[in-house]
């Protein structure tokens, strides 16, 4: 049976409690709307890029506890590094979520640092969509699309 | 509060005095558990379980009557055709129409009302016409309204409600223009509970000569409804939500006003001749139920029906009514907790929010402890909005639930709360 702490975890709800970057940088140049139809999380992500790099993230919006503390997480894990960097980033986050990491996961486990709390979302498939909201924000914000993202 | 007062007692069949758990006896599924705690199933509005009856109905039609209808001279489809008339007089004598043949057999509520708006309200809309609906509808009622109003350069026009979640009903009043064909109002209110004073509205909407396309689906389950008394024009219900299975639903029209109506889908069975160069429709209510129909969910339906007359829709509303109050006062009392949805008149549904918790997150805590609720919007977007929340969390009762149900409710809640503590 999973474990509401394993989803719950304090890192987790610190960061849904108190949200960081959670603002509109000052240099934003980039920015995508992210939507759940299905629970109404919503939220924006803003990026400051300098060429090919993220020099500033935040975000703001409305949503769960892990929708929200993966958006404050992913502010913090991504700043600073490339798009190519991040796109990685996101896709051994998502293979953490959906619980096909490599192996054990401890490949991934690694790379990502503190993103691995989020690992107990594998045992609760609804919830991926949650924890991913922002980062397919990020995407789009990245990739410069002009359309709202929808987890539907 | 006097939702079981006010509902209509009729002759039914011989009751037994109201035992929950003889009746939970009657729910195989409820006896199911969820990550190692019984079953606490809230999520009634959505779609309640099903008696044993209603599964055995619907066997022992596969089992022993299936063939197609109208067409066969043979036993079998002869057998079937009569057990789907029975069926239809059962669904007619539950809402009290006048005949049964005013009684279409649909998908659901929401094929119900899509049939009414592509039928009449094509027939019946212009341009700069309007259709009146409330700001507690259901999708199912605002979109198909929105599809033909955009079809027929039509206005939608929405009439507002309180806090509490009532509609106001001068305002509702008010927008009944000269140009208002068509008024299309919840009965129940999925996201709310809230009763609507039907009689009235149809009324004041009669007074001007238009019409009254009523979404049943919340309330046919737990008020005893009689279209002839409401003077409803069209009701539209579904039988998943009141014991009965996924897939068939009512539309109950007016005789006169349906055989006026041109047919929505064509096909077989609503015809009574068919030549290349033209076509004569069927007779009601046939004209409005093309191709073969879900024969095995008419025969669950009928089954459901008689399985609430068989306890009473009064003792069943009166029972769910109990549950209601009792939930409003435990949760209601719990810190941080804010009810969305506090009409006078309620029915069966309890809308919360909890401070600084998501529903989503409730919805999930409450999963583990084997409690299933909505979460989410319950497809009602713009009665989120009215209320500036994103989600509410809806327990929603049924004739099986007991007062220990909501006690293990409140027990859930008060987990959500040390785990975001």
């Amino acid at each position: 049976m999973p474990e509401l702490r394993d989803l719950y975890q304090e890192v987790i709800l610190e960061h849904s409690k108190a949200p960081r970057n959670y603002k509109e940088p000052a240099g934003t140049n980039h920015k995508a709307e992210g939507y759940n139809p299905l629970c109404g999380d919503r939220f924006t992500v803003y990026l400051e890029m300098d060429g090919d790099a993220i020099r500033d993230i935040g975000f703001q919006g409305a949503g769960c506890a892990i929708s929200k503390a993966s958006a404050s997480m992913m502010t913090q894990s991504v700043k600073g590094k490339t798009k190519a960097e991040a796109h990685k980033i996101f896709e051994q986050f998502h293979r953490l979520v959906t619980g096909h990491s490599h192996e054990d996961g401890s490949e991934d486990q690694a790379e990502l640092g503190k993103l691995a709390v989020f690992s107990g979302v594998s045992e609760f498939p609804v919830r991926v969509k949650c924890a991913t909201l922002a980062w397919h924000t990020l995407e789009a914000a990245l990739e410069g699309q002009q359309e709202k993202v929808s987890t539907e | 509060m006097s939702a079981a007062a006010a509902v209509p007692i009729r002759a039914r069949a011989v009751q037994q005095p109201f035992d929950v758990e003889r009746i939970r006896g009657d729910f195989p599924i409820l006896h199911t558990r969820v990550h190692g705690h019984p079953l606490v199933y809230l999520d009634n509005a959505a779609t309640s379980q099903k008696p044993r009856s209603v599964i055995d109905a619907i066997v022992r039609y596969y089992e022993g009557e299936n063939a197609n209808i109208h067409r066969g001279v043979h036993y079998l489809s002869q057998v079937a055709t009569e057990e789907f008339e029975k069926a239809r007089e059962t669904v007619r004598g539950f809402v009290n129409a006048a005949q049964s043949s005013e009684i279409i057999f649909t998908r659901g509520t929401t094929e119900a009302i899509n049939l009414v708006a592509q039928t009449y309200g094509r027939a019946h809309l212009g341009a700069g016409d309007e259709v009146l609906i409330t700001a507690m509808e259901h999708h199912s009622n605002i979109v198909p309204w929105q599809m033909l109003c955009e079809g027929k350069g039509a206005k939608l026009r929405v009439a507002p409600i309180n806090d509490a979640g009532e509609l106001l009903l001068e305002e509702f009043d008010k927008l009944l223009g000269r140009r208002t064909k068509v008024v299309a109002v919840a009965h129940v209110s999925n996201a709310l509970g809230t009763i609507n004073p039907l009689k009235r509205m149809v009324a004041l909407a009669h007074a001007r000569g238009i019409p009254v396309v009523v979404d049943g689906a919340q309330a046919v389950p737990h008020l005893g409804v009689d279209v002839q008394d409401l003077d409803a024009d069209f009701y539209a219900f579904s039988g998943h939500k009141m014991y009965g299975p996924t897939g068939i639903g009512v539309l109950y029209g007016k005789h006169a006003l349906l055989d006026a109506m041109p047919p929505y889908q064509g096909g077989g069975d609503m015809i009574s001749s068919v030549t290349f160069e033209k076509t004569t429709y069927n007779k009601l209510p046939h004209k409005f139920e093309a191709g073969t129909p879900d024969m095995a969910g008419v025969a669950g339906l009928k089954a459901a029906i008689d399985y609430m007359n068989g306890i009473g829709i009064a003792k069943i509303a009166g029972h769910e009514h109990d549950l209601l109050e009792y939930a409003t006062e435990e949760l209601g009392a719990l810190p941080g907790v804010r009810l969305i949805g506090t009409a006078r008149e309620k029915a069966s549904v309890l809308s919360f929010v909890l401070d600084e918790v998501h529903p989503h997150d409730i919805g999930t805590i409450l999963d583990q402890q084997g409690i299933a609720v909505r979460t989410g919007h319950h497809c009602a977007q713009p009665v989120m909005e009215r209320f500036h929340i994103p989600a509410t969390v809806r327990a929603s009762f049924a004739v099986y639930n007991t007062k220990a149900e909501i006690d293990a409710l409140v027990r859930g809640i008060r987990k959500v709360r040390e785990v975001f503590a």
